[in-house]
């Protein structure tokens, strides 16, 4: 890898919600521009593991540095998707207005904020629904609109938690395109969690897989597919059947030794 | 479809709505109206001095304020010396307690703190009946509008400001963590998101504090120091027997809240489209 600087460096973190640990001991780099992404079972720390990042949560132990400077709060030119994206859309904007209102700081007009967000929302297939409210669309199209609003953010590092999970299957294929794309086209730095095995492998430049109870990172595979990937030739390709077979094992292997995620009452939020 | 069909359809369907409205009107009114006609002929036949038929009564209420000139909307010199001042009053007292209410109802909600220590001092000036206060008010203020005003706001702030703090506190974690990782300014959480998530709680305060004002206005211009208002007028009427009058500024008053309660409801389903839309949607 021709990357060297460290952007994010994560060393020793650990969380605790109370006395229920979730983290434990996780040590990780991401390069300027690198896409990593995250597997693990259900309810092993993907989500809080990307709220230490975000720095909406502090965590019990252990540090996370970005650029050289420890996170204490949320860091300028970050954008976070959300798992729960239905939620995170006020209902009483319209789609084009949730899209552009992160854009507000930035001090441009009105107008032009208005039609940045209808560019990010034609990239993620929405053209005809800038208009509508966000509860008018479908689960997969209200996902959508929450990816587009963190694209017309344009962060310098965009966190995404299981993002696809509810579009079907064509239109998750030209989402991970589009992530692609705008990860080769502005250098982003894109983290990326996902219950899908194949889909880590597709996207990552590198996987990381993590185990449960208590949360902690298993194994980290670079991916040496090239850069250019696409749909067909990719998931065909001897490497790719390769290291989904090894990251499938990792995770189904890990999950059946660590037993279920433990039960634990999480508050309603 | 043929295009004879199409204007016949229209035509019913056009006739379906009208038959539509005419019942809803009917529904609605048609029990009031026998309510009055029966009014009339039971004090027509008792013929009592305290009890004037309602035909009487409006015509008292015609003499005295809708009979003025056309330029003044038909309203004369008397209502704008007993309703304008009671309205202003009432109007004056309601928009600083909703500002006020606000206001601090967002401060509070925000503070998980301030409204636990604060809560039970809020939840026990909330149950004191306000007119028990007027008194104090009379004390305090000088007699007339500022003790008027006083006692308005005094009633009508608590159920504003309680529920807007209970609005802001439930507002969606993840819309905050939204705000926050967008580094919103604290002034756009308030307006884009804090606010609007608590409306629906503070549009059922606001419906409260109208009632409550429209009742401390005449309750606080029975009092002596009061100089004009209806409440003004009632005393007077009562005191000269006048009962037409005394009716009258009843059957007023009972208009003007159905009115102003009226206007809140159109307005709050104006302002909460995507509320109900969107309860709709989830149910
Ligand atoms: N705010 C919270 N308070 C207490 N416990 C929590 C909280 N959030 C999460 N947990 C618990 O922490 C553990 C990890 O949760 P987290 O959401 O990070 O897992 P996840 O890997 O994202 O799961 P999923 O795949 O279901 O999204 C779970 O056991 C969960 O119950
Ligand atoms: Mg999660």
């Amino acid at each position: 890898m021709d990357k060297v600087t460290g952007m994010l460096e994560i060393t020793g973190l650990g969380h605790a919600y109370g006395s229920h640990r979730v983290l434990q001991g996780m040590d990780l780099k991401v390069s300027q521009g690198e896409l990593v992404t995250i597997v693990g079972p259900s309810g092993c720390g993907k989500s809080t593991l990307l709220r230490c990042i975000a720095g909406l949560i502090r965590p019990s132990e252990g540090k996370v540095v970005l650029n050289g400077t420890p996170i204490d709060g949320v860091p300028d030119g970050l954008a976070v998707v959300f798992q729960d994206y239905s939620r995170s859309l006020l209902p009483w904007l319209t789609v084009r207005d949730n899209v552009a209102l992160p854009l507000r700081r930035r001090g441009t007009g009105k107008a032009e904020r208005r039609a940045q967000a209808v560019r990010a929302l034609a990239s993620v297939g929405l053209d005809d629904a800038a208009s509508k409210y966000p509860w008018q669309l479908s689960g997969g199209m209200q996902q959508r609109v929450s990816i587009a609003r963190a694209l017309a953010y344009r962060p310098s590092m965009l966190l995404m938690d299981e993002p696809f999970g509810s579009v079907d299957a064509q239109t998750r294929e030209d989402l991970e395109d589009l992530v692609l794309q705008v990860h080769r086209a502005e250098g982003m730095t894109i983290l990326l969690v996902t219950h899908d095995i194949d889909e880590s492998v597709y996207l990552g430049d590198r996987v990381v897989v993590l185990a449960r109870n208590p949360g902690r990172i298993r194994e980290e595979l670079p991916v040496s597919l090239p850069a250019a990937r696409d749909q067909i030739g990719t998931r065909a390709a001897p490497e790719f059947v390769r290291l989904r077979a090894e990251v499938g094992r990792l995770v189904r292997g890990g999950a059946a030794k660590d037993g279920p995620p433990t039960v634990h009452e999480k508050p309603v939020r | 479809m043929t295009t004879a069909a199409l204007p016949l359809r229209r035509r019913s369907r056009a006739g379906g709505l009208l038959a539509g409205l005419v019942r809803g009107v009917l529904h609605r009114w048609l029990p009031l109206a026998i309510l009055v006609v029966c009014w009339e002929a039971a004090t027509r036949v008792a013929d009592s001095a305290f009890f004037p038929p309602p035909s009487e009564i409006v015509k008292r209420m015609r003499e005295m304020w809708f009979s003025g000139p056309a330029d003044h909307l038909f309203l004369t010199t008397k209502a704008g010396d007993s309703i304008a001042p009671s309205l202003g009053r009432m109007a004056l007292g309601l928009l600083l307690s909703t500002v006020a209410g606000i206001v601090l109802g967002l401060a509070l909600g925000r503070s998980e703190k301030a409204l636990a220590y604060l809560n039970p001092v809020l939840q026990f000036a909330r149950v004191i009946p306000p007119p028990t206060l007027v008194p104090v008010f009379i004390v305090l203020f000088d007699l007339g509008t500022q003790m008027q005003v006083a006692s308005i706001i005094f009633s009508a702030i608590w159920p504003i400001l309680l529920n807007t703090a209970d609005g802001v506190r439930t507002v969606d974690p993840v819309q905050m963590d939204t705000a926050e990782t967008f580094r919103m300014s604290a002034a756009d959480r308030i307006r884009f998101i804090i606010i609007p998530s608590a409306l629906p709680k503070i549009f059922a305060g606001l419906r409260l504090a109208l009632s409550l004002s429209l009742i401390l206005m005449v309750f606080s211009e029975l009092l002596p120091g009061t100089s004009d208002g209806l409440g003004f007028e009632l005393t007077n009427a009562q005191s000269q027997s006048d009962l037409p009058t005394l009716w009258s500024v009843i059957v007023l008053l009972g208009i003007l809240g159905y009115l102003f309660n009226t206007i809140l409801l159109a307005v709050e389903r104006r302002v909460l489209t995507w509320h109900r839309a969107a309860r709709k949607v989830a149910s």
